[in-house]
This record gives C-alpha cells, structure tokens and sequence, in this order.
C-alpha cells in the first residue's frame, strides 16, 4: 500500500519489516520519530534510554545477543555515543546492528552544524544516506543486511529535511530473522590491546571490500542527460534539488552510500562529463575524496559550508537567475520561538535576573530563557555541560563566582549527562549550586518519557530515579524542592543556597503546562484601573501578555492562569475572574 | 502537469501540522506523487513555522522557495507578509486576519506591522482575508480555525467537496469530525 511517511516513520518501518527486535534511543530532534514510531511496533523492543552511549552500548548488546538491533539519534548524539561505535567497528557484530543518525544543516532544533559523515569516515563505518522516504526505508532494510555480511555496524545518515519530509513509500510485509546463537568469542569481542590489533586489519580490509561493493551497490547510480557539458555528484536531500532545477538535463551520479565512497564509478563519471561538479551540505566530504582520485572538481569554492541548502541557493551558484517575486517595505519582526505562556521555567529564570545570577544553562527547552526580554542564561555548550562547567568556573571565580552563579538543567538533561557533572561537584568539593528544572518530561523533543517521570516510551509504569535521593547519595547535603510558580520561595531558597558554604541542589518542580495531565486554570484579565502601564510584566516575557491602548493584556487564548503575573505586577492588577 | 506548490505558514501551536496532513491526505488519494516537508523541535514553541506541500507527477524537492509558490495559506496576518516572497506572481495568498504579537513586540522592541495585508494588494498580490477564528468559534471550538482556511483553500483546488469531507474524516479523531466538517461547510461559503 502506498502511503505518505515522515523519514523517520519509513526508517522505523524498514527496521520493522527487517525484523528488527531492539531498538534504543535518546530523544533528539530531527530523530525523535524513528524510535517513537518503532515503538508502535508490537515485535519490536523500544526504549528510552538516559543518553545515547547507553542507547548504542543497549542495541550492542542486542546483536551480540543474536538479534537485529538499532540506536537513533540527532548529530551530536552521536559524539556523546563515538565510544562505542568506534570500537564496535573493531568487534563487528552478531546480529545487524543500525545506527540512525540525523544532521541539521541550517540548525532548525540544534546548537551546532556538524557533518556525521567525518563520524563514518573516522570510525570505519560504512554510510547510507537516502534521499526520500522510499529510500529511508528501503535503505533501512538494507543496512542489515550489509551489517551481517560485512560484519559492521552500519550508519543511516539522514537530515532534517529527509527526517520530517514526508513522501510516498511502498512498503513489504515484516521478515522474521531468528535469533543467532551468541557464542563466546574472545578475540572478537574482547578489545584489549591483544586483541583488538588483530581486528584492526580486518577493519581495514573490511572498508576496501565495502569500497569494492560501493562501485557497482544498488545505493549509488548514474542518472543519464542530455547535455555533457556539466555532471553533477549529489546525495541525500541535495539530489532532490538538483533533479528540481535541471530534471534530466545533466548526467547525474546520485550516492546513497557515502561511506566508503566508489573510486572507479566516480573516475568514469568524471571522465563522461566536460566539467564536475559536486553538490553536498555542509562539509566537502565527497569533493575531498574525488580531488584525492585527482580529478578536477567545482565543490565549496562555491557552494557554502554554512547552513540548509535549497533549489534556490544552489540554482544561484549556477548563475541562474532569481524568480519573479513580490516584496513589500514594511519590515517585518521577527517572531522567535520561546517559552509557552504558564512554562515553569519562566518563573525561576525571573528570580534568577532579579537576583543578577550568572546562569551556566544546558540544552533543552529552558535554554530559551536566553532570548529577551529575560535574557537569563550565559552558556549553552552540550548536553550535561551546565553542571560541569560551574564547578570549573566555580573553580576560579572564587567566593564571587559561588555566591553568584547556577547550573540549570532539566530533568531529562541531568539523567543524560547532568548526574556525572554533579558527582565532580561533591566529589572535588565546589561550592555550586544547580538548579534542576525538573517539568516532569522531555520538553524539546516533544514529550518523551525518561528515567525519572516513572512511566516508559509506551506509557506503561517504569522505574523512577528518585531525583532528591539520587542527589544526597551522591554526596550533597543541602536538597531543596521549590515550586517555580511561587516567585517568593524560589527567591528566598536561591539566596539561602548561594549563600551556603557546601554544593547544593534546588529542584524547580512544576510539570509541563503542554502534558495532556496539566489542567488549565482560568485565565487572569488585567483590571485597567489598577494597571498604571509600568510595563513591569513586559520584561517577564510572557507571550500570553502584550500592551494595549497603554495598558497590560492577557490574551486569554493563551494564558493557562499560572498567576505568576500576579506575584509580578507590583500594583495587583492581574485578576482572577469573578 | 507541473508540480503545484503550497506553503502553509504561522505560528507555532496554531495547527499548521493538521492541514498539512488533510491535504497531503487528500492529494495521495487523488493519486498525486505528493510531498510534504514540516518543521518540528525548537521552532514549534510559538515561533514561525512553515509547512510546503508540493504535488505532482514526479515531486523532487520538498520546499518552496522565492517565487514558486501557486498558494500560501497565513494563519496570522505578519507571516503572510513575512512569506510574501514566496509567492509566484500569479499566486493567492489566503490569510486569516488573526493578529498574534512576536515577542519583539510584546517587549516593545518593534511595532506591529498593522497595515501589512493592505500593502501586499497593493504590491499587486492576489490576497484573500478571511476571519477564520470567528467561524471556528461559530462551529464550536477556536481550534477548528484550521480546517476553516482549509475550507477557503478547497475553492482553489478542482477537487469535489465531497473528497473533502472524506479527508477530513480521514485526518480528525472521530469525536471531532462533526465539529470540523461544521468549520468546512462555514469557511468553503464564508
């Protein structure tokens, strides 16, 4: 039956239907998908895992265990899991291990632009990458299958614009693959120096078989054209583009695998077309390889390194020209994404500027208290980086710095990579305080469970780290709970703990006002008698709050009735209705 | 045919993600190579958000770009002039009149662009306003403002109102397929 999937809804078909049995993932966005949508799977086994090392050491040991196995994740996912996969490159596999990975050229939900393809290229894995959602399930398919026969784990690049592009797939019925026997195997498995400098030959050969393969493999064709004046290499989402602007006009030689890259196939080619050129986001991973054939090639002197690619942006490098089109003069504001109207973590973040803290933050929903008019936080780095980084900044800054500066990370953050942070803190004995913003889920991504909301992917009750005692057993004393709607106690727990002369831990604590469990109250209005315009409640930065005629607004389309206004508003014009 | 591209354009949260599904729904069903390409993640938290939906023969890219757009629907009036550039000159623009302040509004850095739609007709641009929030709410609920643009986009396209409905019966949870089919009916006579 054809159907119109998301990218990563065919990924998670073709692993179905390739009788995948595991799959382990750490949310991410452009990836998130893949594992929810697997989870709808009977047959398969999904999870949430606290961090992406954990998802790929998990879906490891599935395939040691005999079966067909998969980890997802966003780009940067994939250096905190570059451990693994590298050495698994050395042991190879037991039963088809995938990893779905997924970049975000132009950085629609990400800190930064980076390539996945050095990722395969580094670690000696082979690379597939489809171009539509027919391919990201087929290919998906297909990766176990090389995975078996090549005796590797087999990476799936995929990119924003594949990811949550939909298109029309076909897909087959689900083959069951038995379990292989799991048989001990110590110079396989076992990478100590003995051991592992007899793999890695077998690595290094293992890649000139996969680049043999890669000359005539089904992921990679030569698109016939007219004109031979011009000949395009192009993969992924940038074949779409080329295709749009000059459908058959040039020959085109689309590579679905992209690591290792064909020698020969790509020499002929060369060699049938007057000028080459070579179209790919980001970095010039596949021009780098065609100079080093020796060959002439037209690649980044032109095409940028930076940001999403477009029919548009690279029909202009071929000097064609813009389209026709309307434009007005009036500029238009740009309308940023931020925090919802009643977010929990509105009401810290403004505790936080009025008490001046220099905030080290993290990565999630709550590194938008960056944005005006709060502006609250002063580092996102990675995921965990909040808490270590206080402790090194603590380190110098003395008394000024502790008295001072916060952590935040959220709950789904902390259990990724927060917990070890504070283990440094308790253990080297800095002075900091983090501030947990604990809202009960995984914001960002869109609602995904982790270890300490109790419930699992599915939604079916799971074990629940106990956040407060996990804290204290680590080794800090001073754990304080506050509700980060109550303005009053937030201020007054924050002065007491910058103030102390140990570590300690606040946990903001207050649900997601999106979870389907969060009931509304009644929105506030703004009695206009008692508002006297001071625009106080301006520089809280709720979206639910505007100025009209001179005077506060609640739109109460959007004011969920959090009442953190009200503890704002120094006159008492923010009132409940009647 | 050539590929006819559609861009569905506002703000995070106002359920873009429904009409893109129903038309996307509807043109596989018409047995159109079909494409659709959604943002998710960060930009969804009340930030603008873009949905292209493109069909065809054979669809390549997934977006729109300058000038290639037959249609843009606007669920709020400044990102309709913010994706104005998009637009082919012999396009339509359908816009919902809602107004909903960015934050650099909010926080007094910018003014509200009030006048904007006036000026895209007088730029030359086919632009077709309609208060989809009032008939939502006429049809019960503030958040069937989508299918009431949807309704007002169906009077572009040579598809039976009927195959409408069906898609929408497709799309909805039934407990709300009554209440979207009453915000169709009034957004395709508004």
């Amino acid at each position: 039956m054809k159907e119109l999937y998301i990218g990563n809804a065919a990924v998670a078909r073709g692993l179905y239907d390739a009788g995948c049995s595991v799959v382990s993932s750490y949310p991410g966005t452009p990836s998130t998908e893949i594992t929810e949508e697997a989870a709808g799977y009977p047959e398969i086994y999904a999870e949430w895992a606290p961090n992406e090392k954990v998802a790929m050491e998990t879906a490891f040991g599935a395939s040691l265990g005999g079966k067909r196995s998969c980890c997802a994740m966003k780009h940067v996912g994939l250096n905190v899991a570059a451990d693994p996969l590298f050495t698994m490159s050395y042991t190879g596999v037991n039963g088809g291990l995938v990893v779905c990975v997924a970049d975000d050229p132009g950085m629609h939900s990400s800190q930064n632009e980076q390539d996945s393809r050095h990722h395969a290229i580094a670690s000696k894995v082979p690379m597939l990458e489809p171009a539509n959602s027919q391919e990201c399930y087929d290919f998906a398919k297909a990766a176990f299958r090389l995975s078996e026969e090549y005796d590797t784990p087999v990476l799936l690049r995929l990119c924003t614009r594949i990811a949550h592009s939909q298109s029309i797939v076909e897909v087959g019925a689900r083959e069951e693959v038995p379990q292989k026997p799991y048989v001990k195997d110590i110079s396989k498995y076992v990478m100590m120096p003995g051991m592992a400098i007899r793999r890695h030959p077998l690595v290094e050969a293992r890649t000139e078989k996969l680049r043999e393969y890669a000359e005539n493999c089904p992921f990679n064709r030569v698109e016939p054209g007219e004109d031979h004046s011009k000949g395009i290499i192009t993969s992924g989402t940038c074949y779409q583009y080329v295709k749009e602007i000059f459908g058959s006009r040039y020959p085109v030689l689309k590579l679905g695998m992209v690591n290792p890259l064909p020698r020969d196939l790509i020499r002929n080619f060369a060699g049938s077309v007057d000028t080459l050129y070579v179209v790919e986001e980001l970095d010039g991973i596949i021009e780098t390889h065609v100079r080093t054939l020796g060959l002439p090639v037209i690649g980044k002197d032109l095409f940028t390194p930076l940001g999403e690619y477009s029919q548009e942006t690279i029909s202009k490098v071929f000097g064609r020209p813009e389209k026709e089109h309307f434009s007005i003069e009036t500029a238009i504001p740009a309308r940023p994404p931020m925090m919802c109207a009643g977010c929990p973590h509105r009401g810290m973040y403004y505790v936080l500027s009025r008490n001046k803290c220099t905030v080290i933050g993290d990565i999630g929903c709550y590194t938008l208290g960056a944005q005006a008019p709060l502006q609250a936080v002063d580092t996102t780095l990675c995921m965990g980086a909040s808490v270590s980084g206080i402790h090194g900044f603590n380190k110098v800054m003395g008394r000024d710095g502790e008295t001072k500066t916060v952590a935040v990370i959220g709950d789904s953050t902390f259990m990724h990579s927060g917990i070890t942070g504070l283990v440094n803190i308790a253990y080297n004995q800095s002075n900091s305080t983090v501030i947990i913003l604990d809202n009960s889920i995984t914001g960002m991504t869109g609602h995904q469970q982790n270890p300490t909301t109790g419930y699992n992917i599915k939604g079916d009750p799971a074990g629940k780290i106990d956040l407060e005692a996990l804290c204290r057993s680590i080794g800090i004393h001073r754990v304080r709970v506050v509700d980060p709607y109550d303005l009053q106690q937030c201020d007054k727990v924050l002065k007491e703990e910058l103030a102390a002369e140990e570590p300690s831990v606040i946990i903001s604590r207050r649900p997601c006002v999106l979870l389907k469990y969060v009931k509304a109250k009644r929105p506030l209005h703004v009695n206009p008698d008692t508002c006297r315009s001071c625009k106080k409640c301006m520089k809280f930065g709720c979206p639910a709050i505007a100025m009209h005629d001179g005077k506060a607004h609640v739109d109460p389309t959007l004011c969920v009735g959090c009442g953190v206004c009200e503890q704002v508003c120094p006159f008492g014009a923010f009132e409940e209705e009647a | 045919m050539e590929t006819k591209s559609i861009m569905i354009v506002g703000v995070g949260g106002q359920g873009s993600l429904l009409a893109s599904k129903l038309l996307g729904r509807l043109l596989v069903d018409e047995g159109y190579d079909v494409k659709v390409s959604e943002v998710h993640g960060m930009s969804q938290r009340g930030g603008s958000v873009v949905t292209y939906v493109r069909f065809g023969e054979q669809v390549y890219s997934p977006i729109v770009t300058t000038g290639e757009a037959d249609l843009i629907v606007s669920f709020e009036k400044i990102e309709a002039a913010r994706h104005l550039p998009c637009l082919k000159k012999d396009g339509v623009i359908v816009v919902n009149t809602q107004q909903i302040d960015p934050m650099p509004v909010i926080t007094g850095a910018a003014e509200y662009p009030a006048g904007v739609l006036e000026e895209m007709v007088a730029a030359g641009a086919k632009v077709d306003a309609i208060d989809a929030l009032s008939l939502a709410e006429e049809a019960g609920s503030s958040k069937a403002a989508n299918i009431v643009l949807m309704a007002r986009v169906a009077k572009y396209f040579d598809i039976p109102y009927e195959k409408w409905i069906a898609a929408i019966e497709k799309t909805v949870a039934p407990k709300f397929a009554e209440l979207n089919k009453k915000a169709f009916a009034l957004g395709y006579n508004a």
